[in-house]
């Protein structure tokens, strides 16, 4: 086990390598001088040509790329061109409101889906399974920047049960982050659901047909102790597998909810740092949503490996 | 669809003139046995037609501006409505559905080609070319999706040719691996083998001997990454980062309409939301069809 952890760590090394040479050189191709933005009004030659002497813009790529990639391996992800902010500390003030997001759209998501999904499995072309259905190939058509619009819409302006967007610190006021948390964490929640409850569904109708639950049938269990005690815990792994990718991938949900309801989180500033031409912000964004996927899909390997003994560490 | 109705078909029909196109029987016992494929190809066949008929069957010019008409609701002359500059909702949905299919044909062209021939040699040359081509698909598998296409577009310019190539390089990882991975299994097969042994040129053997075995699964990813691409288009489009006003393009014009949401000018967005959802369910649907039909180790458990 510890064997199969140190080489998928090692078979990281050069996939994040590759991953910080297309961050950086996607960003050194992005159309605009990253100098004429950062001087602003500024268009004196002289001054210009210090300022790019000053961030090593005028040295060769390969050593801007290794400068870049040194100070970032130290957590030095360099300054805003707008704000001046260092950008991780930029990233980490906005934080904290996606992870409540990501957070609260992710355990909506994962019950909804346990619950439709399981029970839909069970009861085979009842009512819940044709609702499961539909929810299945509805879900992945909806775009959710229109879903979340027709919920803007319907519950926060035409029956103004709730508010349309916007945000206060759960801190400040826990009533009204509260009330601002639900539109968008239904949103998002949405997207990933319709993926959720089919994986709990097959995984589940998987494991009902194997012999052991007949084998716990045969012995005269009755069918409540079979799907919770024997069924249930086995078809969770595939579910934990897909449920350790969406948390990794928790920065690319958020891009598109956070844009329509005004939520001040990374994925909204990336949005706006890309509408402001500000790349230093956006390359960090990108690089630090790389690499939580890739350790996320690793943890996901080995606590499947793990919970899994049929899987071979090699 | 009972077997009572479809036996008589199989055994009348080819047997007393087997000349007779005995391939267009095979079409129709296949669509007859996966009705699914039916639904889903005739939404799809519908989605061309109106993109291919844009023109013709549009009411009005889709950016005429005439400022006497503007935000009128639905009404039997604007069966959508129409926006801030009186453009015809409608007339701007049915025009959008030529960019959201030209991206969509596009950018699964492109992951297709590059991703499938990527396949092919990695798979079977392998060696060194393998592990290079395999570690670049990982760092590629590295990004959200998203993500990558946002950053690849914002990085090439925000235009629609962009955002094609960059859904089109997103879609490369799955090509290549389904493609490596079903050679890997085929290429010590006896056929192959076989086929090596009388000589036959390698580009030969991978081309007709190792293809044809991976092209279903192929078809079925085609169809499924079409609808991808048609809902990545429309998100970066949404975001500004796809088609520039005022071509009429389904996520854009949804973007445009939000700034009247609080107006409560809910026919701006409803028409394009829907054609959205429309596409990309037809897409979808006839994916997953065809992959019951076609594909059965991929069959979902049902």
């Amino acid at each position: 086990m510890t064997r199969y952890v140190i080489r998928r760590l090692l078979l990281m090394v050069p996939v994040a390598f590759l991953v910080t040479i297309i961050v950086f050189g996607l960003m050194r191709m992005a159309p605009g001088d990253p100098v004429l933005v950062y001087a602003g009004e500024e268009r004196d030659p002289e001054s210009l040509e210090y300022l790019r002497h000053l961030y090593g813009l005028d040295q060769p790529l390969p050593i801007q790329y290794v400068v870049w990639l040194e100070h970032a391996v130290q957590g030095d992800l360099g300054r805003s061109l707008r704000t001046r902010q260092k950008v991780g500390e930029a990233i980490m003030q906005r934080f904290p409101a996606t992870l409540e997001l990501g957070i609260a759209a992710l355990t909506l998501s994962i019950s909804v889906a346990l619950v439709i999904g399981t029970v839909s499995a069970i009861k085979r072309n009842s009512v819940v399974d044709l609702l499961a259905t539909g929810i299945t190939l509805g879900g992945v058509s909806l775009p959710n920047f229109f879903l979340g619009l027709i919920l803007i819409l319907v519950f926060g302006l035409a029956l103004r049960l709730l508010p349309p967007g916007g945000y206060v610190p759960l801190a400040e006021d826990p009533g009204g982050n509260l009330r601002r948390l639900i539109l968008p964490a239904i949103t998002l929640a949405t997207a990933s659901l319709a993926v959720n409850m089919r994986q709990v569904r097959s995984s589940m109708l998987d494991v009902m047909a194997q012999e052991y639950i007949r084998t716990a049938r045969a012995k005269g269990l009755r069918e409540r102790p079979i799907i919770t005690r024997h069924a249930f815990k086995n078809a969770l792994i595939p579910v934990v597998t897909i449920i350790g990718l969406q948390i990794g991938a928790i920065i690319e949900g958020a891009i598109i909810t956070e844009t329509i309801f005004s939520w001040p989180g990374v994925g909204r500033l990336v949005v706006d740092s890309i509408t402001g031409l500000d790349y230093p912000v956006v390359q960090a964004v990108v690089l630090v949503s790389a690499l939580s996927f890739m350790i996320s899909t690793l943890v996901v390997d080995v606590l499947y490996a793990w919970f899994d003994p049929r899987i071979s560490y090699r | 669809m009972t077997a009572a109705s479809e036996r008589p078909a199989i055994a009348t029909a080819p047997l007393p003139v087997p000349t007779a196109a005995p391939w267009s029987a095979a079409v129709v016992v296949f669509l007859r046995r996966n009705p699914r494929i039916l639904i889903g190809g005739g939404l799809v066949v519908f989605l061309l037609f109106v993109a291919l008929f844009a023109p013709v069957l549009s009411p009005y010019d889709p950016i005429d501006v005439e400022p006497t008409r503007s935000l009128q609701p639905p009404s039997a002359a604007h069966w959508m409505g129409t926006d801030d500059l009186g453009r015809d909702v409608l007339s701007r949905v049915i025009h959008g559905s030529r960019i959201s299919l030209s991206v969509g044909v596009i950018s699964v062209g492109i992951g297709f080609l590059v991703g499938v021939s990527l396949g092919l040699l990695a798979g079977y040359v392998g060696g060194v070319i393998d592990l290079l081509a395999m570690r670049a698909i990982d760092a590629l598998l590295a990004f959200p999706g998203l993500v990558l296409a946002i950053s690849i577009t914002a990085a090439l310019g925000p235009q629609i040719q962009n955002a094609m190539i960059a859904i089109g390089i997103v879609a490369i990882p799955v090509y290549t691996r389904l493609t490596r991975a079903q050679v890997l299994s085929v290429r010590e097969r006896d056929f192959v083998l076989a086929a090596r042994t009388i000589g036959v040129h390698p580009i030969r053997i991978v081309l007709r001997h190792i293809f044809p075995n991976v092209s279903n699964a192929l078809v079925v990813q085609a169809t499924l990454g079409t609808a991808f691409a048609i809902l990545a288009e429309a998100a970066l489009s949404f975001l500004g980062l796809g088609a520039r006003p005022p071509t009429p393009s389904w996520g854009q014009d949804i973007n445009y309409s939000q700034r009247y949401l609080s107006n409560m000018k809910w026919w701006m967005s409803t028409g394009p939301g829907l054609a959205i959802f429309m596409a990309v369910f037809a897409f979808n649907f006839l994916g997953d069809a065809l992959r019951d039909a076609l594909d059965p180790r991929l069959r979902r458990s049902a």
